[in-house]
């Protein structure tokens, strides 16, 4: 079985920091890495492996360094590296495109896998557009996989109830945070996944010509919150007096 | 002309009078999808001011992201909208971003603002874990949009409001995925976005019977609600994931949050930024919760918590 992983390298949003001045996100100079929830696809895609047999294939579209975070992805279980290298932070249309392009260019694909959503865009719209690319069933919100030989079952989450849903191959499933605990690769791992094989193809070549955007970012936002941040930190029922006077001054007893 | 999408006939009110907020430059109309709808939905979204509903029956009986966004797809080359807005549900999520991969056109989702000027549709996200806005601008028609639930309240009900309304039946493409079964999730039916008042806990708790000093205290507010941060939902466990308050929880806007115990992450500010009243309890003066707060306490919360309590009784008195 021929299995894709769809991964992003991202930046470590645990890491951003907010300009005091400007209020705005600092992202420069900030660690990248995968996002967190592509790794529990990956880790997914390897027990499917582990069970039906196959090759895992990573693809990511962005910076050409991102071939140091797909080592990793390769030192986890997975068999080869592509990297599509495209302007960083490309738009949905144009990720999705290219996916699709590098899909169809691998040859049959049974399962394409990703996280539900990167965790610093958080749009979770990757997954189900590249389906609808492809024409081809999805998945989406998957807490539990067990694939078959033809087919996979999987356990949704949607909120206030739950899905049992079954597909057979081809199918994007796009997997939850809660789906698995990602594994550590062992030092034998790294050291033997150098000599797995990372591709580099050109966005260009893989779309045959230049992807037009459908959306300009104009800006990122500083997050305006005005907050009276008023702590009271001395005697405790001291403190306590206070608060309750002003939650009440506010209006917010009953 | 904008178009409106939801399941949840609540949120299809919702984008019915977002919609009529944007339609004066985009041509003034709003038109309704329902999908395998009774009457009394087509009549509510009637009655709420849409100006036509395409009331549409399938071969397919249940939600289905494939063939629903089929559906949409033809309905949109047929009709031309500037702007579909669709509920940011984990139904409309899913199906606004296959039908922007269909159309090849541009998707925002979970837009916390959509303004047209003229035919140029802008939209804004929260980005970055809450630490940013990002503004998107669409190039492409038409411009897909999801939109979360209580952006917008549903316009005032007028039973003699006229709309047209379109049946039309369609069969539609099957594809071979297939539900075998719903069920529950598990849940204690806690409706966090519903609460006026909520008392959340975080990684402060050392017990999950301790859990009882947090309802103590929403009981003492008059609320009943209990919020919690990932760790005590996700990992834990102690609490099901309908009080799971952050980025990829629940996002809500009580008139009074009361946080602790609780660092605040990002993740978690994402969720409960726009709550009117913020309460915070930690004993780390330095928590980052602090800065999302309009009073704290520093102080153990198993010191202040049942102290809070006996106050606001008093107070009550």
């Amino acid at each position: 079985m021929n299995i894709v992983v769809c991964a992003k390298q991202v930046v470590d949003v645990s890491e951003i920091k907010v300009d005091p001045s400007t209020k705005r996100p600092v992202l420069s100079g900030i660690a990248k890495k995968i996002s967190d929830i592509d790794k529990n696809a990956v880790e997914e895609a390897i027990r499917m492996k582990e069970k039906v047999g196959g090759k895992i294939t990573v693809l990511t579209v962005g910076s050409a360094d991102a071939k140091e975070r797909v080592k990793e992805l390769l030192a986890m279980g997975a068999d080869e590296g592509v990297v599509i290298v495209a302007p960083v932070d490309s738009e949905y249309s144009v990720v999705a495109t290219l996916l699709a392009a590098a899909v169809k260019k691998l040859g049959q694909v049974d399962a394409v896998l990703c996280g539900e959503a990167s965790i610093d865009l958080f749009s979770g719209q990757l997954g189900p557009r590249l389906a609808g690319v492809l024409d081809i069933p999805q998945l989406t919100y998957t807490t539990k996989l067990t694939a078959e030989k033809d087919h996979v079952t999987v356990e949704r989450n949607l909120g206030d109830h739950a899905a049992t849903m079954t597909s057979p191959y081809p199918v994007l499933i796009s997997v939850t945070k809660e789906i698995n605990t990602p594994r550590l690769p062992s030092l034998m791992q790294i050291l033997s996944s150098s000599s797995k094989p990372i591709r580099e193809w050109k966005a260009e070549e893989l779309a045959g010509g230049p992807l037009t955007p459908k959306i300009k970012t104009l800006d990122i936002k500083g997050v305006p919150m005005s907050r009276k941040n008023i702590v009271y930190q001395d005697d405790l029922d001291a403190s306590i007096h206070k608060l309750v006077g002003e939650l009440a001054k506010e209006g917010v007893l009953r | 002309m904008v178009m409106v999408y939801s399941d949840n006939k609540r949120l299809a009110l919702e984008l019915i009078a977002l919609g009529k907020n944007l339609a004066p430059s985009l041509g003034g109309k709003v038109y309704a999808v329902t999908i395998n709808q009774p009457e009394a939905v087509i009549k509510e979204l009637v009655a709420h001011g849409v100006d036509g509903v395409h009331e549409m029956t399938t071969n397919i009986p249940q939600f289905k992201a494939e063939e629903y966004a089929n559906l949409l797809k033809d309905l949109i080359l047929e009709h031309k909208p500037d702007l579909v807005l669709i509920g940011s549900d984990k139904n409309g999520k899913e199906l606004a971003a296959r039908l922007a991969g269909i159309l090849n056109t541009g998707c925002v989702m979970d837009a916390t603002s959509v303004t047209a000027q003229g035919k140029t549709i802008t939209a804004e996200r929260v980005v970055y874990s809450g630490t940013g806005i990002a503004v998107e601008q669409f190039t492409t028609t038409p411009a897909i949009v999801s939109i979360p639930p209580r952006a917008a309240e549903p316009l005032p009900k007028d039973e003699h409001h006229h709309a047209d309304v379109m049946k039309k039946q369609v069969t539609l493409k099957e594809y071979p995925s297939k539900i075998l079964s719903v069920h529950e999730a598990k849940s204690e039916g806690v409706h966090v976005e519903d609460a006026e008042i909520i008392v959340s806990c975080g990684r402060g708790l050392k017990n999950k019977t301790d859990i009882q000093l947090v309802s103590d205290l929403a009981a003492a507010l008059k609320g009943k609600t209990i919020g919690c941060s990932r760790p005590i939902a996700a990992d834990l466990k102690w609490l099901s994931e309908d009080h799971w308050i952050g980025l990829s929880g629940h996002k809500v806007k009580p008139k009074l949050y009361v946080a602790c115990g609780i660092s605040g992450q990002i993740q978690h500010i994402a969720g409960m930024r726009d709550s009117g009243v913020v309460v915070a309890i930690n004993k780390d003066p330095d928590a980052l919760i602090f800065k999302s707060a309009d009073y704290g306490i520093v102080g153990d919360l198993y010191q202040v918590l049942p102290k809070l309590v006996t106050a606001l009784k008093e107070h009550a008195a």
